[in-house]
């Protein structure tokens, strides 16, 4: 990765948490319930970094990143944001650190793209210089010139997004939290951020934290996984291990010109057939060979119209670990 | 030297201002985009402003012309001087009482990531020039009140007028930031802190020498709602007060504007510290 800044802090990007918990007072008619959203994690991401985190609805993806930024004070535990604590630094932090919430916006939702860029590069107290260049390269890089012009609620979900991001982005945050960035988005508009990002990364050396329920992401962003289950750490390490742990399998499916018998391919499992063997469902285990090798192998026997690859999904995954952590502790 | 040092200092000064100028000049341009519904607003705005002065004018007429030792004139003072520093308060810092709503909806957390103060940027967030509709009504009700009243023109009256619209707008503000802290604790209770906020409008429209003793404790101490108006045109009218409330009080509505301030920020911060962010 080419490093274009050198003038970066020693902890640019980095993240450090111990111990960290967070616990909710969660009021259920006249009975209050404490919920341990966090529970007593440990881990810690180097500068310039990619780490997927992931993890099942309330896991406590959301509340970890809200804790990071400041806007969560922990239970107990520390936190180290860019060698910040946020809480107590939150302005300073809030200069070094992008977040997007895929669900919620930091734009005007009246105001045209443009404008909400200008008045962000106002609060960052960018000079007109910075934001122009800035801004410049975050249009054509997400190739947002066609809708600059446009009030933000009448964009189409991917085109909002793309906004969000280069929002986050506009002031050359050392640290880029996404959390769901991708969630609601088309193949195309998935591929296009994640194409983004990978470029971004590889020319300002962003750390990135990245939560989501789409292991394409992950694959295609991230050299390292974070498994958070029910507010603990289940997993720490590369995507790779991760499969190999759970068995994480890719299914290729394939629609073929004509019936076939089971298809039987070196390297893939055969898992299923559909209308008389004109549909096929194939398993692969992703890390010891690739779609592109099964596909050639199908392809050698058969006639192939049109293929889809179902990706494993996180919440698979995660249940899988569980499993695992389950079954080795009794 | 002097001057190098003064252009540097309204530099920084600018500098600092930038980011909340550019959102609210946006939030104008906002507004102003949609003409005809803004003019219904403003229109809108100044109705509710007749409403409350037609409101003293019926209960006037109901007691005979005086109530709490004010004629309709007096009374009438006490409105305008109420009236506009409560709509100048709403029209800046009113949205600050919506935290309940902002915070529900997310955008609470997003000011978390930006390097302003969080009060600083909610205030600044949002501005309803709408409510100019209602200071114009008050202006009116003032200026009039002005001039039928035996009011001493002279650097004390011109002072104690600046000192009762000032403190005043200080008042209700403060009012609306401590209505927002608690909404941080209390997600469902705007209806509470509406209590406060607009039952403490309204005591300050109000003759203080009407008011139960416990009333008087709480209005004219704990909110010092008797000082945004009441007060201080007692001081303008040269009349004696109320028992517990003397007119020489409205000097002190610096004190009071002071204190209103203090217990706001206290909920306030009490409130971001308690903040449980925004779910999702
Ligand atoms: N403000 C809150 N008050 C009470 N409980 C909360 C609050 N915020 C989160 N929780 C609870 O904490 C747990 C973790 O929530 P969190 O939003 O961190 O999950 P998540 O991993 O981001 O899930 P998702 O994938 O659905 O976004 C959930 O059980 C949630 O209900
Ligand atoms: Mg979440």
């Amino acid at each position: 990765m080419t490093r274009t800044e050198t003038a970066r802090p020693a902890a640019a990007g980095s993240v450090e948490v111990r111990d960290l918990t967070r616990e909710f007072r969660v009021r259920n008619g006249l009975t209050v319930r404490r919920l341990t959203a966090v529970d007593h994690m440990t881990w810690s991401i180097a500068p310039g970094e990619a780490v997927g985190y992931i993890g099942a609805n309330g896991a406590g993806k959301s509340t970890t990143i809200k804790m990071l930024a400041g806007i969560l004070v922990p239970s107990t535990g520390e936190v180290t944001t860019c060698g910040l604590r946020p809480v107590k630094d939150r302005r300073r932090l809030a200069r070094r650190i992008g977040v997007v919430f895929g669900q919620r916006s930091q734009l005007w939702w009246d105001l045209p793209v443009r404008e909400s860029f200008g008045i962000l590069a106002a609060i960052h107290s960018l000079s007109r210089g910075q934001e122009r260049a800035r801004t410049d390269e975050l249009v054509e890089t997400l190739d947002m010139g066609d809708y600059l012009g446009t009030p933000v609620r009448q964009l189409s979900l991917g085109q909002r997004m793309r906004a969000e991001v280069a929002a986050a982005l506009l002031h050359r945050p050392e640290l880029l939290i996404l959390d769901e960035p991708t969630i609601g988005l088309d193949v195309l508009s998935k591929q296009r951020l994640r194409e983004f990002l990978v470029r971004e990364r590889a020319e300002h050396g962003t750390t990135l934290l990245l939560t989501t329920h789409d292991m394409g992401d992950v694959e295609r962003l991230c050299d390292r996984v974070l498994v958070v289950d029910h507010g603990r750490l289940a997993y720490d390490g590369t995507l790779d291990g991760l499969g190999r742990t759970v068995g994480a399998e890719r299914v290729l499916i394939v629609d073929l010109a004509e019936p076939h018998g089971d298809l039987e391919v070196p390297g893939a499992r055969h898992l299923r057939s559909e209308g008389g063997g004109l549909r096929q469902q194939l398993a692969f285990d992703p890390a010891a060979t690739t779609a592109a090798r099964v596909l050639a192998a199908v392809s050698e026997r058969v006639e192939v119209l049109d293929l889809t690859i179902a990706e494993p999904d996180v919440e698979d995954v995660v249940r899988r670990i569980y499993e695992r952590a389950a079954t080795s502790t009794s | 030297m002097g001057d190098g040092a003064f252009a540097e200092t309204r530099g920084q000064v600018r500098a600092a201002l930038r980011p909340y100028l550019a959102v609210l000049a946006s939030r104008v341009r906002a507004q102003r985009a949609y003409r005809t519904s803004f003019r219904a607003d403003l229109v809108g705005a100044a109705v509710v402003g007749l409403t409350e002065m037609a409101e003293v004018v019926v209960l006037f007429s109901a007691a005979n012309g005086t109530l709490g030792g004010l004629d309709l004139a007096q009374a009438l003072l006490v409105l305008g001087l109420a009236e506009l520093a409560f709509s100048s308060a709403d029209m800046m810092f009113g949205h600050v009482d919506n935290l309940a709503q902002q915070v529900r909806a997310g955008t609470v957390d997003i000011l978390y990531l930006r390097p302003q103060p969080l009060l600083a940027q909610l205030v600044t967030s949002d501005i309803s020039l709408r409510r100019l509709g209602r200071s114009a009504v008050a202006v009116v009700v003032l200026v009039g009140a002005l001039v039928v009243n035996d009011v001493d023109w002279g650097p004390r009256t011109v002072v104690l007028l600046a000192l009762s619209l000032v403190c005043g707008f200080a008042i209700f503000c403060a009012n609306y930031v401590g209505a927002g802290g608690l909404q941080f604790f209390l997600l469902n209770a705007q209806e509470v802190t509406n209590a406060f906020v607009y039952g403490g409008r309204h005591a300050s429209t109000q003759p203080a020498t009407v008011w139960l003793r416990g009333i008087t404790v709480i209005f004219g101490f704990v909110f010092p709602m008797a000082f945004c108006a009441y007060l201080p045109a007692m001081l303008l009218l040269g009349e004696p007060g109320a028992p517990w409330l003397p007119a020489w009080l409205g000097w002190f509505a610096p004190v009071a504007a002071a204190w209103s301030w203090a217990f706001g920020l206290f909920a306030w911060c009490s409130g971001v510290r308690h903040y449980q962010g925004g779910g999702g």
